[in-house]
């Protein structure tokens, strides 16, 4: 993304705990660091993919950006304007701005309303139209989705799999919002259907210049439709680059390791592979120093004891590791 | 990779499985036919509700009937038909000889057992073992699927596991009485690409080591280019093409496979151009299909292809198609 595109969304060291209540009286007995200082931006027209391994938090940075929680700490910025302390009534605006597709295009539609319903549900929300212009704005949507028409009065059961993902697609569009957070939004849907709505996606971005912050795990998908890419592990982000400079030169022990450990579809590609041993740890006890340090097979002393800083090591390219590879 | 030309353990030979439901007949697998040898991964792959996971199910004869019942076809184990053995003779040979790693791993362990009972029990069912000698035989199984601490794991319950960790208890399990025939339904689709290269090893050492042959069931090209020898592909519960794995890869021959193919985001892609997309949907299994049931998706459909449904051929070394207009171009992987 060039320097001079304008920021649109900015996140300091963002933070969210989860309290774990125990017993009867539900007293909170530890916390659940599911995000722990992560800081970036978003540009306008780009999309940033942000993966990492389940449970590392991604949906939970998401979910905060949405507003649809409180970060415990740290601070969010809607194209300069802080907005992580506004109320409820006060974060309206930047609600029909930053809208969300999520992974099960089934459990987050309401099967009991009718599709056009859906797709306007934002609309009636937020603006004032007609019901003339409403269902007009939604024959458009339709459109724009690959939908037919006569679809619009089908309840979602009647949709398969990539269709009801066009419509929630439909619907974060319908009130032009300027960043759509897609949690997983393809990865439930089988490879021919994937590829036409990743397409689609593609398209709007050329058409509106809509933001995407793009979270999923499949490292093809997100490196396919990705302009810069952060990899988060526990809670942090260890590595933030451009989508080329991320893949040609993965400085991060984790980063590598995941990228390794994609399977090509080749049956002639001889990988290199790196086994990292055990599991991502529990985000309740988290590992001193490094949170990698158990799993990576560059560790020394000194990654037990001090967590590195994400430091800039290139312009544009963020890297949290004592010993940074490729640099 | 290596190629392997055994005697074949399992045929299973035109299968047909249907399920009579109260809005009709679900011809969910509709004259399939594959085999596979000693030490060979046979990868099957195709769209969801393509009738993989039914095929597999079959093959272990656990379809529920009523709805399910195999209408026809046979399945050949060692050349004897599984479908004329008694509901005693398959007990024995599930989880012995024939043993099969569930989509869901989350929902096919027992909650309320521990993990040491659950294997254990698969070992009392099959083997004369002694408590010593079963306890002996699971923390070994724990061990060889990179279960750390054992001794203190054996007596813990699924949901004190990770998902990744559940998985590879699956496998033990799966794998206790070193069965001949591994039928590993999507054994990695739940879990991370880090601990997805875990398993994957794992299935390969087993390989290796007993000579067992794998039914590798997935939706990722990927984890088929990597583990398996063979490849059938499967659209509405038939069999559409079937070839060596390097033939697949370089020379797909049914349009479909070249779709998936085409249409598939890659690591190795060079500038993210554009995917291919294969447009519409896959169809209803509810209505009988006259003809080719991908003609509606298909850019090479003539006339035929609506009338007549497309005949199994073999187009030299082994690649089977049935298409009545098969791609001949070489695709550059
Ligand atoms: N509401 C909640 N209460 C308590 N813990 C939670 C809650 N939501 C998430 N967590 C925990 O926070 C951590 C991060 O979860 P999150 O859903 O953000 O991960 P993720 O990266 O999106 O994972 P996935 O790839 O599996 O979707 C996990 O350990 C999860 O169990
Ligand atoms: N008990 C059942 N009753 C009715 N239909 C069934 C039943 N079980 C499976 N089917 C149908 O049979 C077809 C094949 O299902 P199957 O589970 O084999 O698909 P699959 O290829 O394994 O798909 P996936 O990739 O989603 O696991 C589907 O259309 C499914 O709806
Ligand atoms: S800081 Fe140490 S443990 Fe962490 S990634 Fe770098 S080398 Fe590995
Ligand atoms: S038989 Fe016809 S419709 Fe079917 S895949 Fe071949 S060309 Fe396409
Ligand atoms: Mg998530
Ligand atoms: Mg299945």
């Amino acid at each position: 993304m060039s320097k001079t595109a304008n920021k649109l969304l900015e996140l300091k060291n963002l933070c969210k705990h989860y309290p774990i209540r125990k017993g009867i009286l539900s007293r909170i007995s530890g916390y659940v660091h599911a995000v722990d200082g992560v800081s970036f931006s978003i540009y306008e027209g780009e999309t940033l993919g942000l993966v990492g391994e389940s449970g590392c938090g991604k949906s939970s940075v998401g979910r905060t950006i949405l507003r649809l929680m409180d970060p415990s700490a740290g601070e969010i910025y809607w194209k300069g304007e802080r907005i992580d302390q506004l109320t409820r009534s006060q974060i309206r605006p930047y609600r029909k701005e930053i809208q969300a597709v999520f992974q099960d295009p089934y459990s987050s539609l309401n099967p009991r309303m009718r599709a056009a319903d859906i797709v306007s549900e934002p609309l009636r929300n937020f603006e004032k139209l007609s019901q003339a212009k409403g269902r007009e704005r939604v024959r458009e949507l339709f459109a724009l989705v690959g939908l037919r028409p006569d679809q619009m009065l089908r309840y979602p059961h009647e949709f398969s799999g990539g269709q009801r993902q066009r419509l929630g697609i439909a619907r974060a569009l319908s009130v032009k919002p300027k960043l759509i957070m897609c949690d997983e939004p393809v990865s439930a849907l089988d490879v021919s259907v994937q590829a036409q709505v990743i397409n689609l996606l593609g398209d709007l971005q050329k058409e509106f210049g809509v933001s995407y912050l793009f979270i999923a795990h499949d490292l093809a998908v997100v490196k396919h439709i990705s302009h810069r890419i952060a990899v988060m592990y526990l809670g942090r982000i260890v590595e933030l680059a451009e989508t080329a400079e991320l893949f040609n030169r993965p400085s991060h022990p984790y980063t590598e390791a995941l990228l390794s450990a994609v399977p090509i579809p080749d049956p002639k590609h001889q990988r290199k592979q790196i086994v990292l041993g055990g599991d991502v740890p529990s985000p309740i006890n988290r590992p001193s120093g490094c949170h990698f340090h158990t799993r990576c097979i560059y560790a020394q002393e000194r990654c037990k004891v001090e967590e590195p800083k994400l430091e800039e090591t290139s312009p544009g390219h963020f890297v949290a590791c004592h010993f940074k590879l490729n640099t | 990779m290596s190629q392997t030309t055994g005697k074949p353990i399992l045929e299973v030979n035109d299968l047909r499985t249907y399920f009579y439901t109260r809005d009709g007949v679900v011809r969910s697998v509709d004259g399939v036919s594959f085999s596979v040898s000693e030490g060979e991964t046979l990868a099957i792959v195709g769209e969801s509700g393509c009738g993989k996971s039914v095929t597999s199910l079959s093959i272990l004869r656990l379809i529920a009937s009523p709805p399910g019942k195999i209408v026809s076809g046979s399945i050949r184990f060692h050349g004897e038909d599984l479908l004329g053995f008694s509901d005693e003779q398959m007990r024995d040979i599930r989880g012995d000889k024939i043993s099969m790693i569930f989509q869901e791993p989350m929902t096919s362990l027992n909650p309320v057992l521990t993990i040491g009972r659950q294997i254990g029990e698969v070992l009392e069912l099959h083997r004369q073992y002694t408590k010593e000698e079963v306890r002996r035989r699971i923390l070994e199984l724990l061990k060889m699927v990179n279960i750390p601490e054992p001794e203190s794991r054996i007596d813990e319950y699924p949901h004190q596991l990770s998902g990744g960790m559940r998985q590879r208890i699956m496998i033990a399990m799966a794998l206790a009485c070193d069965p001949e025939i591994l039928i590993a339904d999507e054994p990695t689709t739940a879990l991370d690409v880090t601990i997805q290269a875990q398993i994957l090893n794992l299935m390969r050492e087993l390989r290796d080591r007993t000579r067992a042959a794998i039914i590798l069931i997935t939706h990722d090209l990927g984890v088929v280019a990597e583990m398996a020898q063979r490849v059938v592909v499967m659209y509405a519960g038939r069999k559409v093409e079937e070839a060596n794995v390097f033939d697949l890869f370089e020379k797909p021959m049914h349009p479909y496979t070249l779709g998936l193919l085409n249409s598939m985001p890659r690591l190795d892609d060079a500038a993210s151009k554009r995917l291919v997309e294969i447009p519409g949907m896959v169809p209803s299994m509810r209505t009988e299909i006259v003809g080719c049931a991908f003609a509606p998706r298909c850019s090479s459909a003539s006339e035929r292809c609506t009338q007549e449904s497309p005949v199994l051929k073999d187009h030299g070394n082994e690649h089977w198609v049935a298409c009545w207009n098969p791609v001949l171009v070489k695709v550059n992987v």
